[in-house]
């Protein structure tokens, strides 16, 4: 039977579960003294509930078992050299001898052993089946009749099913806490076995990118500093925050305090589409217009400008977080108060001098929080790094030259890459746990300023 | 005495004058600040209008051409003394479905060694008869995976064999760059990617209207090609995404909503769910590529899943949309005033009924729309895909989610470094063009959403 097919019987099952839960809740109320405790459908429910779960979670462990028993269990009639040899053969005399028990067959004759193995491969299969289709009847049948006979008026069916549907509920948010726990477990055990092979020190202070590649041989593996790398992406970073940080501003302001109803409707989203475009749009963008523009710009005043620079990247990522500068900084200026700003105006100072001088001090923190977020945005960002900032980690402070970024290292060193022992691809995650680290940071200090700007004005 | 007066009246008047000029001028001075002032914030929004702008007619202009391809309409003659191929072979009596299956890949192997290029040539040398000498250049008209597409149309139905079928057949990639001018036409002959006659061919047929710039179906139906770029497509691209976007619909939205709204209603105050807010909002801002990171070390390291599966790719983009789907619930459920719940609680409703039958029902709006839009944003995402080996190159539409396949920003960063830059500068902007289209028919839904269903308390 398919796992598809048990899954809705045992979903119909519930169904009747319920109906019969209902059911036996309305006798039980019109033939007994008192009021039930709960409306019938929580009773349906509780049945539901008894009758489905126990089940579920015997076919769920089953599945979960299933593949590591069956190999088990055929192992024993495989000869030596089959389980000795490593992963993949092994692999395809176990895929064999699945097709055989299938009765798909091979298309040459089986050897002897292959067809022991089969039989027993199925009748393992079988007897397992067969029980778990048992065991879950049977789970099924006794939570059905025990919950059908524990109704009563006094049975607080409501409070039990609203229990389970709570449990549900703190799993579901305990998982975005288990995603923290997570990245951080994750990076800090890979990032472990990668400083085996290289000693942290040579990792965060080394001025030298040159991986190798890992056939190379083991002796010689290459120099991973990350110097050269940080320095890139900081880079990259700074040219993105010289566009983002005056236009966005500017924009903010202008749309807090001058742009007619009208234009802030219309520009707001407009503007706000800049953050929703998928970044390899902007990569691409980076890649055929903004590179070779620069790059003739740069051959038509007599500078050297490679199409893929720090400077292509770096003016496109700006472009991509104009929208967060100025859309936070815009609630952050609405926010000032307008007892402020009359103050100020009442003395007969313009507009602007109260922008400069009243409006812009009382919500510079905000402000600077809202440029913390936009920098780690653009420390983090990957494919406009990846397809122009032109991959090239040496340690140069020209911004119109290649770079190599943190971000388009670790793309680099993990793409298609399934083997996690060598240190080529394990720096990959040394050099994600830099990048959290430093972002999580930024992240920290800007919400925590933010949070305090508000309070400071509610 | 009158004459003292008058001169300190003039006096005075001649200081007022200058008072009166000293402040006309220094608010002459203060305005044009003011103007400039206004005015840098005016061409604050006018560049990021115009960079929008930018953005789009750029990828329009470049993408729009490429949903038309040059194509060759042809009558092929399914030619049975050039198809030499047996009965294809049915079940023998005591055969097992391994062995069938034998037999049935040994009979699609002749019939690929069949000459299906002669087919191709013979339907173009009636349009070009003075070719008949040189068989091999013309075949290079149309692009090289027609052959396989002929093969693929007698192994599905072997009837067609002594038909004659009209078909669109795709011309070559680099006939397409030629006559779109996507190349320079003045290159001399030893850097241009055709040769003089073929050229000369393609021209002359442009102009007989024998090829035609047709709708590329292609570009939808098929999927990527790394022999034959002109037929090069986006199913299988497509079909990656729609199953992430699944996968994506399917976890993240349920448990963000059931997790915001255990934060937002049940949660004590105390410092575990504080824990939990910050967490949640330090999420939000995590990198993209973290995630890839947390998906190879956790999904193919540890739990050994499928690389470039559409099933791991969903997996980590849901984490990623979770802090998403669960901030915009949360703002949603906070919007239901509390006179609602209130009303509920006040006739006797638990609060889960509170919360399920009154308050839920009324958020829903703002849920979904947030949703959508975080929905929208994760199949925009490509750094954590790549991660988890979906830049591996797949020729096949994945049949389920754990089958290899790439997906549409994936394939678009694939395209976008291909070597035939002419040819696919133009196709990586269409595909930009259908993936900004998913995205935005997504984002008008949810913008649609709220309008209709928003209401104000």
């Amino acid at each position: 039977m398919n796992n598809w097919l048990l899954v809705c019987v045992l979903l119909i099952t519930m169904g009747f579960a319920y109906q019969f839960g209902l059911a036996r809740s309305k006798s039980v109320a019109a033939g007994g003294p008192g009021r039930m405790h709960s409306r019938p459908g929580y009773y349906g429910l509780l049945v539901a509930l008894w009758c489905g779960v126990p089940a579920l979670a015997v076919f769920m462990l089953w599945s979960a078992f299933e593949p590591n028993i069956i190999r088990a269990s055929v192992m024993e009639y495989l000869p030596a050299e089959v389980v000795s040899a490593d992963g993949s053969q092994l692999n395809v005399a176990l895929r064999r001898i699945e097709n055989i028990a299938s009765g798909f067959g091979v298309s040459d004759q089986p050897a002897e052993y292959e067809l022991r193995a089969a039989e027993r491969m199925s009748a393992v299969q079988q007897t397992g089946r067969l029980s778990m289709y048992g065991l879950m009847a049977v789970l099924g049948v006794a939570g059905l009749v025990l919950t059908l006979r524990r109704i009563t008026p006094n049975l607080r069916a409501r409070n039990q099913v609203e229990s389970v549907v709570k449990a549900l509920l703190v799993a579901c948010s305990a998982i975005a806490v288990f995603t923290t726990v997570g990245i951080v477990l994750s990076m800090i055990g890979e990032a472990t076995k990668f400083f085996s092979f290289v000693s942290p020190l040579d990792f965060f202070f080394g001025t030298v990118w040159n991986p190798r590649f890992s056939t190379v041989g083991t002796g010689d593996q290459g120099q991973f500093g990350l110097i050269p790398l940080l320095w890139g992406t900081i880079m990259v970073s700074i040219v993105a925050m010289l566009i983002a940080v005056p236009v966005g501003l500017m924009t903010a302001i202008y749309m807090a305090e001058y742009a007619p109803g009208w234009l802030r409707s219309m520009a707001k989203p407009v503007i706000e589409v800049l953050a929703g475009i998928p970044t390899i749009v902007y990569g691409f963008f980076a890649l055929v217009t903004v590179g070779p523009f620069f790059h003739g710009l740069g051959q038509m005043i007599g500078i050297d400008i490679r199409a893929t620079s720090a400077l292509t990247a770096g003016v496109v990522m700006g472009i991509m977080i104009i929208p967060f500068v100025s859309s936070l900084s815009d609630d952050i200026i609405t926010q000032v108060p307008k007892a402020m700003r009359d103050g100020s105006l009442g003395l007969g100072a313009t507009k602007s001098e109260t922008i400069r001088n009243v409006v812009l001090p009382a919500a510079l923190p905000g402000i600077v929080g809202a440029f913390l977020l936009a920098a780690s945005r653009a420390i983090g960002e990957t494919m406009i790094v990846v397809l122009a900032a032109g991959n090239s980690p040496v340690l140069h402070a020209n911004p119109f030259e290649a770079v190599s970024t943190v971000t388009v290292t670790i793309v680099n060193q993990l793409t298609g890459d399934t083997d996690f022992a060598s240190p080529q691809s394990l720096v990959a995650f040394a050099l994600g746990l830099t990048l959290f680290v430093i972002t999580l940071g930024l992240n920290v200090v800007a919400l925590y300023i933010v949070r305090k700007y508000r309070e400071q004005y509610e | 005495m009158n004459t003292t007066n008058q001169t300190n009246l003039q006096d005075r008047e001649a200081a007022w004058a200058k008072q009166r000029r000293v402040v006309e001028q220094s608010l002459a001075r203060r305005h044009a600040a003011e103007r400039r002032f206004r005015g840098l914030g005016l061409s604050g929004v006018i560049f990021g209008l115009a960079m929008v702008a930018l953005l789009f007619v750029t990828i329009l202009a470049k993408g729009l051409p490429a949903f038309w391809q040059a194509t060759i309409p042809v009558e092929i003659y399914f030619d049975p003394q050039i198809i030499e191929v047996e009965q294809r072979p049915g079940l023998l009596p005591g055969e097992s479905a391994a062995q069938l299956r034998e037999r049935e890949m040994a009979w699609q192997t002749q019939l690929t060694m069949s000459n299906w290029n002669r087919l191709i040539e013979n339907a173009l040398l009636e349009f070009v008869p003075e070719a008949a000498d040189s068989r091999a250049e013309l075949r290079r008209l149309v692009t090289s995976g027609e052959r396989f597409r002929l093969r693929d149309m007698v192994v599905a139905d072997p009837s067609l064999i002594g038909k004659r079928v009209r078909l669109d057949l795709l011309a070559d990639a680099n006939i397409d760059v030629w006559l779109k001018g996507n190349i320079d036409r003045d290159l001399p002959d030893n850097q241009q990617q055709l040769s003089a006659k073929l050229r000369q061919w393609a021209d002359d047929l442009y102009a007989r209207d024998v090829i035609r710039m047709s709708f590329s179906t292609a570009l939808f139906a098929n999927t990527d090609s790394r022999s034959s770029l002109a037929s090069a497509g986006l199913a299988g691209a497509l079909a990656g995404s729609l199953y992430m976007m699944l996968i994506v619909i399917l976890l993240a939205v349920p448990v963000g909503v059931a997790s915001a709204i255990y934060l937002q209603e049940f949660a004590p105050r105390n410092k575990f769910t504080d824990l939990i807010e910050v967490n949640i909002n330090n999420l939000a801002a995590v990198p993209s590529i973290i995630f890839g990171l947390l998906g190879a070390a956790v999904f193919i390291n540890w739990f050994k899943m499928p690389l470039s599966a559409p099933i791991v790719g969903g997996l980590v983009l849901s984490l990623m949309t979770l802090p998403t789907v669960i901030i915009a619930t949360r703002s949603a459920l906070q919007a239901i005033p509390p006179s609602i719940r209130q009303a509920a609680l006040g006739i006797g409703a638990s609060k889960m009924q509170t919360i399920f039958h009154h308050v839920l029902p009324l958020a829903l709006p703002g849920i979904l729309t947030g949703a959508i839009i975080g929905v929208a944003q994760a199949i925009g995402e490509t750094a954590p895909l790549l991660l988890i080996g979906m830049s591996a190159f797949v020729a096949a539409v994945p049949a389920t989610p754990f089958d290899q396949s790439t997906a549409l920003p994936v394939q678009i960063y694939l395209w976008q470094g291909n070597e035939l830059r002419n040819f696919f500068e133009a196709r990586t902007s269409a595909a930009i063009i259908v993936l900004l289209s998913v995205m935005i028919t997504l984002n008008a839904f949810a913008i649609w959403l709220r309008k209709r269903f928003e209401k104000r308390w």
